[in-house]
Formats: structure tokens, C-alpha cells, sequence
């Protein structure tokens, strides 16, 4: 038997988006203790955007982010509480706060060619004895080998464990395998992955990762995330307990809270559909689904074309306010199109 | 009448400090006559040096030795740094003008408060960051039309723009924004996100603004936009590459404004706006500042 996989579930976190950052501190109690008896081990819980996240950019969230740790921990009996850190979005300050309401995991995230604005950040989550990790995201925006070299920036600032993140879900399976394996034969630090699902592949590019050696997965309930979500726990735990790979998850638990809990909570489903899968496959951020689907509504244009536009302007995480801009641009050309055709 | 040129100093010569003394050479009121470095390959250095300008190679101590050469001080260096220089800039007599987010002095934002702000009596200024100097000014038009209980700033640079200054003190840049769209923009609350983007060709500095306002009506919308008309043209007069991004938009008490900064293209390419808008700024304090020299010269003498 191999070494034990560390499941870090995202249901209270990457879920946020999904649910527009409007969990009920209920509903956070609920989820948190149907994740802790299931067996995970790492339960994240913030805004979708991290720390500091709650804004008019990302969306206000429900509860606040004190709220929303303090419930989290309080409920988790055996599963250690982590929280997201955007540099940029959430400050030092914010961490030290989560730190002392009880989180104990800190993942540090930049797109995947700025790792140096993480260097503060990371410095801080060690220095506070925090379960530091450096979260890399949109990894399919940078080669396997220039992603390597901003993961060993992260290790020498001290990151304990570093995320490959498939942020857009664009990912293949080979695509996950050399980015995972060159990390696997040059870091000296844990390894994770993070699925997105927008191209149906969430699970199998998760066990491809645990394949190439990783120490984490993230998963969630229902696949509760932003875009078509993330790799769903309990199919995840089917599949892994099909291959006989070791993890901590009881399979009947977390099939009972997605189909009992987390699908009657969510409100728009979090499924493949026809943009959905257009995140995958354009590769732009998951979170900016909900802000396309908006913005096109709103200014009567095909949301697939703002999410092609997105991604040739090369939008990274964070930059939902780019959204409105090309909707009302794409809005003007077909009412200039329209005028030529009278 | 010929107006006798002020003397100034550049600490720093990296990015902000090289394109500051290109700015500087432009003036007609500001004279560089030394920049100040650690590094004896600067590239900043070797320009300064080309353009007759006295390099110091050995820091603040070297700056010392001949102190006597200028009398106004811009820091580019780091906020740590400024807290030590500030200083010794004070007991040397010098102005200082900071543009990093030390903060030692108050904060300038040239559009709206170097008139009010008696820069000519202060021995330190801060110029805030970047950000700030291209945000403060679109809350401050709003503020000064109707209340604000909040003010959101996203403000997304090209990667190549940031250098490594602004890339280990990112929680500096979104605090002292966020502090300076309250002090100086009018805002009951605030927030400030940074975003760095590596899209190639680099994208221009741009910045979203969200503006909560307490009460709103057509008319209001009517009055707000032509505050924040003026105030664009104000900025203009002093950074030529600011613009909207596109049309402000109104709706219920939320007002969204986007703005780019195209920079002139001295040092560092025309997408890093971001360096134009805070030294454009940071030469403007210090030309009100060498008028009031000139004028205590004319009286004295």
C-alpha cells in the first residue's frame, strides 16, 4: 500500500463562486460537519477569491469572512481548517486574523508567472506555523518547465507543499502528467493538484496527478466550484477506491451529503454546458462564468464570445471587471453590423 | 523675467527614479543635477551620468558629501529606505517628495489637493502609489458632488511594469491606496485589488473604479459626470494618457468608471502608465514647490 493521499476539499471555498459567495453561516456549520465526518482532511473555507475577497469586483459575501472561518472550525472536528490567499486581493493582516480564528492551512495563490508577489505572503503563513502552500494558478498559460521555475521561487520562500492549479480546467491529461512529473523530479516539496471540471476531465486529470506522485487533491462535494466545478469528491472516492489508492474518505458519506445536501443548496447547477465547457476550452477562469453569463444577458450579445474574447486579451484570475468592458464592445459591433445590413 | 531653475535629487535609479529624471530635464522650473544609487552597473546611473547629472554610487552617505548640490529630494527607492532618509533628508533641510508608500509625509494627489495641501510649508510629501494617483482623483470628483460610502479600486498592470519594488510590497500598495481613497478621495470605506497581467504585448495600466453614493437621481448622474469630465481634463493636463476606458456607468448607487493611462514612453515603454502617473505627479508637486522658491528668492533678494 502506498502512502496515504491528502484530500483537500473546496466545497466551502471554490463552491463560494458557484453559490455567487452567498453560504449562510447554516449551511457552512452543515457542509463543514458532513465533510469532517466523512473523512477529509483539509476543509477550505473562505470567500471564493480568497481573504479580502468580499467586494463590488468578486461579489459581497453573505457572511463575514470571520464568520465564515469561525464556523468552519468550530464544526471541524478532525479536519484542519485551510484559507486561500490571493497577494493582491487578501493582505498579511488577513492572514494573521484567519490564523487566529483557527485556520491552520494557508495556500497562497498568483497566476502561474507571478510567484514573487507570493514571497511576502508565503514568508508570513510559515512564520505564523501555518501548513504553507504555494498555489499556482492557470497553470495551462505557461509551459510545464516555466512553471516549474515559478514553483521553485515558492519553495525558497518556504511553501511546504505547491499546487499545480488547472484554474480554467483546460488542462489534458498529458498536460497534467509533465507538469506534475517535473515537479515530482525537482522540487523537494509536497505536491498537489486542483481540477477544474469544464472539460469533463476533473477526475481523470486528478488521477493521473496521483499517478505522477502528488501528496494532495482537491475535490468537493457535487463538484461544487466555479465554472463546471471541481473534481466531485464522491466520484473521485469511487474512482480511487476502484484503483486502490489510499485516502481517508468514507464513499457513502460524502455520495449522501452531494446528493442530500449540496445539490438541493446549489443555485444555478454546477454542470458541463455549452459555456461551461467553453471556460475549458478557451481556457479562461472558471470564476468569470457567472459574470459572462450576466454581462451577455445584459447586453444581448452570445457570452461564448465574450469568454473568446476574454481569453485572447489574456485575462488572468481576478479580472472580472474586463468582462462588462468586452460585453458592451461586442454589443456596439453588432449594432454597427446591423446598421451596415439595413 | 528668467526663472532660476531648483536644483533636485533622485534617490533611486531603477524604474520610477530614471523616468523621473527624463520628466525633470523637461521642466522649466526643475533642474536634475544628481541621482543617487548602490548599484555601480545601474543603467539609471549611466544615463544620469550621460545627461550631466552628478552620480552617487555609495547611497544617502555619498548624497552627504555634497548635499549642498540640491534642494528639492525625490525617493525612489522603498518605503523602508524612506524611513531612514526622511531623515536624514530633514536635517540636511532638503523638501522631500516620497513616491513610495512610506507615507512619512501626507499624501498628494496634484488634481486634488496641491493647491489646499500647502506643499510649499511641508518638508515631506508622499505621492501615495500609482494606483492611487490615477483612482483618488475619480472618487474625490464623485465625493464632491455626493456623499460616498464606499469606493473599490481594481487596478491591473502589465507584469514588465512591476518591478521588484512593488512586487514585495503589494499589501503596502492596496493599504496605502485604500487609506489615501479615504483621506484624500472623500470615501467613508474603501478597498484596493491589485492585478498583475503578463499578456504580451503588455496591456496599459487600467483601472476599475466602484463608487457607492448615498443618494442618486438623473440629475445626480448628470452632475457627476461633468465632475468627473473636469477632473479628467485636469489629470490630462499633467498625464497627456489618461482617458476613460470606456463610458462611466450609472446604475441605482453604484458608479463604475474605467480609466487607462497611456505613459509618454521616457524610460520605460508607453504601457507602464503606471510609472508616468506618479512621477508626472510627483515633478508637478515639486514645480509649485520651486514657484514658492523662486518667489521667497525674489522677495528676500
Amino acid at each position: 500500500m502506498g502512502k496515504q493521499l491528502v484530500i483537500n476539499d473546496v466545497t466551502l471555498r471554490d463552491g463560494m463562486h458557484a453559490i455567487s459567495h452567498q453560504y449562510s453561516k447554516e449551511q457552512i456549520a452543515e457542509l463543514t460537519r458532513l465533510l469532517d465526518d466523512s473523512g477529509v482532511d483539509i476543509i477550505e473555507a473562505t470567500h471564493g477569491d480568497g481573504l479580502g475577497g468580499s467586494s463590488i469586483q468578486y461579489g459581497i459575501s453573505k457572511e463575514t469572512e470571520d464568520d465564515i472561518i469561525r464556523t468552519a472550525v468550530e464544526n471541524a472536528k478532525n479536519a484542519k481548517v485551510g484559507v486561500l490567499l490571493l497577494p493582491g486581493v487578501g493582505t498579511i493582516e488577513h492572514l494573521e486574523n484567519a490564523h487566529q480564528l483557527g485556520a491552520q492551512v494557508v495556500r497562497v495563490a498568483t497566476h502561474c508567472t507571478e510567484a514573487d508577489v507570493s514571497e511576502q505572503h508565503i514568508k508570513a503563513g510559515v512564520r505564523l506555523g501555518m501548513d504553507t502552500v504555494g498555489f499556482l494558478m492557470m497553470s495551462h498559460r505557461t509551459s510545464p518547465e516555466n512553471l516549474l521555475e515559478e514553483a521553485k521561487k515558492m519553495e525558497s520562500y518556504g511553501a511546504q507543499t505547491i499546487y499545480v492549479v488547472d484554474s480554467a480546467g483546460a488542462l489534458t491529461m498529458d498536460d497534467v502528467r509533465s507538469r506534475v512529473s517535473l515537479f515530482k523530479q525537482h522540487l523537494s516539496t509536497k505536491i498537489g493538484f486542483h481540477a477544474h471540471n469544464n472539460l469533463s476531465l476533473g477526475v481523470a486529470n486528478s488521477i493521473v496527478a496521483i499517478q505522477e506522485g502528488v501528496d494532495r487533491i482537491d475535490a468537493s462535494l457535487a463538484g461544487m466550484g466555479a465554472g463546471a466545478g471541481n473534481a466531485a469528491l464522491e466520484q473521485l472516492v469511487a474512482v480511487m477506491n476502484r484503483m486502490g489508492i489510499s485516502h481517508n474518505v468514507d464513499l457513502y458519506k460524502v455520495m449522501d451529503a452531494a446528493e442530500n445536501v449540496m445539490k438541493p443548496m446549489m443555485v444555478r447547477p454546477v454542470q458541463i454546458d455549452r459555456l461551461s465547457l467553453m471556460l475549458g476550452y478557451t481556457g479562461v477562469y472558471s470564476s468569470f462564468l457567472l459574470f459572462a453569463e450576466r454581462a451577455g444577458k445584459e447586453y444581448g450579445v452570445d457570452a461564448r464570445d465574450i469568454l473568446v474574447k476574454i481569453a485572447e486579451m489574456n485575462a488572468v484570475g481576478g479580472q472580472e471587471d474586463w468582462i462588462i468592458g468586452v460585453a458592451q464592445d461586442l454589443a456596439k459591433e453588432k449594432q454597427t453590423k446591423r446598421g451596415i445590413e439595413i | 523675467m528668467t526663472q532660476r531653475k531648483v536644483k533636485c535629487a533622485i534617490i533611486g535609479s531603477g524604474n520610477i527614479g530614471t523616468d523621473l529624471m527624463y520628466k525633470l530635464l523637461r521642466s522649466d522650473l526643475l533642474e536634475p543635477s544628481v541621482m543617487v544609487g548602490i548599484d555601480q552597473t545601474s543603467k539609471g546611473l549611466a544615463l544620469a551620468k550621460e545627461y550631466g547629472l552628478t552620480p552617487v554610487y555609495n547611497g544617502i552617505e555619498g548624497f552627504k558629501a555634497i548635499h549642498e548640490e540640491a534642494d528639492i529630494v525625490f525617493e525612489a527607492t522603498s518605503a523602508k529606505a524612506h524611513l531612514t532618509n526622511a531623515k536624514i533628508l530633514k536635517e540636511l533641510g532638503k523638501k522631500a517628495i516620497d513616491l513610495t508608500p512610506a507615507a512619512v509625509g501626507p499624501f498628494i494627489i496634484p488634481s486634488v489637493n496641491l493647491e489646499t495641501s500647502d506643499v510649499t510649508n511641508l518638508d515631506n510629501v508622499n505621492m501615495v502609489t500609482c494606483g492611487g494617483q490615477a483612482t483618488v482623483p475619480i472618487v474625490k470628483a464623485i465625493s464632491n458632488v455626493v456623499n460616498v460610502s464606499y469606493a473599490e479600486v481594481v487596478a491591473a498592470i502589465s507584469s514588465k511594469s512591476a518591478g521588484p519594488g512593488t512586487r514585495q510590497n503589494i499589501d503596502e500598495f492596496t493599504v496605502t491606496t485604500a487609506k489615501a481613497l479615504k483621506e484624500v478621495g472623500g470615501a467613508k470605506e474603501s478597498k484596493t485589488l491589485i492585478v498583475l497581467n503578463p499578456a504580451e504585448p503588455p496591456v496599459l495600466m487600467r483601472n476599475t473604479i466602484f463608487v457607492k453614493i448615498d443618494e442618486h437621481s438623473e440629475e445626480l448622474y448628470i452632475k457627476i459626470r461633468e465632475s468627473l469630465d473636469q477632473m479628467v481634463e485636469v489629470l490630462q493636463e499633467y498625464v497627456p494618457g489618461y482617458r476613460y476606458k470606456s463610458e462611466p456607468v450609472f446604475k441605482g448607487d453604484l458608479v463604475t468608471v474605467q480609466v487607462e493611462v497611456e505613459g509618454m514612453g521616457d524610460f520605460l515603454p508607453k504601457y507602464s502608465g503606471n510609472l508616468d502617473i506618479i512621477t508626472s505627479a510627483a515633478v508637478r508637486t515639486a514645480e509649485i514647490m520651486a514657484e514658492a522658491m523662486n518667489k521667497e528668492v525674489e522677495i528676500n533678494g
